[in-house]
């Protein structure tokens, strides 16, 4: 699991029939504090996030079966819609 | 399964009904030392009770976290798995 911004949204209307009625978002990957990590990816919505959403998302087999039809050919999906995240890297320093 | 600090939380209220009830915990790969991060910081289903500043066991795969935390079509991906009270690192002088 990790957090993603929503930062737009993919329309496909040629696709795999398991992926039939599945919403695409594009996604870009950060940290707690806001940070991006990595590059922007598609990922499928299993809620109803939208563009400025912060969000979590899964990948993996897993990822399909959040979905209504668990047998898409699908490697990303958002699971939550994050109301607040934080980190305080003090704590690595603590303990 | 890797060694993880648990450095934060995240909340949602929006969420799979696999996720309802459940609290999930930012937290950052550690080398054996507990404190120098390793890599990006990810999110984990706590199924322990860790809360920050925890150095905890963690994994990153499906299968576990839904033996763990569920049923098997469950979409659960990442897991604390225990609270690691110590590592003892040996090292074999060759």
């Amino acid at each position: 699991m990790e957090l993603a911004r929503v930062i737009g949204r993919v329309t496909a209307t040629v696709k795999y029939e398991t992926m039939q009625g599945v919403r695409l978002l594009l996604i870009q990957p950060q940290d707690a504090a806001g940070a991006p990590q990595g590059e922007p990816m598609v990922a499928c919505d299993a809620l109803q996030s939208g563009p400025g959403d912060l969000v979590a998302w899964i990948t993996g087999r897993e990822a399909a079966l959040a979905l209504p039809n668990t047998f898409a050919p699908v490697d990303c999906t958002i699971i939550e819609i994050v109301d607040h995240a934080w980190r305080d890297r003090a704590y690595l320093e603590g303990a | 399964m890797i060694l993880c600090r648990v450095v934060g939380n995240a909340v949602s209220t929006v969420k799979h009904p696999s996720y309802q009830g459940r609290s999930v915990m930012v937290v950052q790969p550690v080398a054996s030392d507990g404190r120098s991060p390793l890599g990006d910081e990810f999110l984990a289903i706590d199924s322990v009770q860790a809360g920050p500043g925890d150095l905890v066991l963690a994994a990153r795969e499906g299968n576990t976290a839904r033996q763990v935390l569920g049923n098997d079509d469950d979409p659960l991906h990442a897991v604390i798995l225990g609270i690691v009270d110590a590592v003892d690192v040996t090292t074999v002088q060759g």
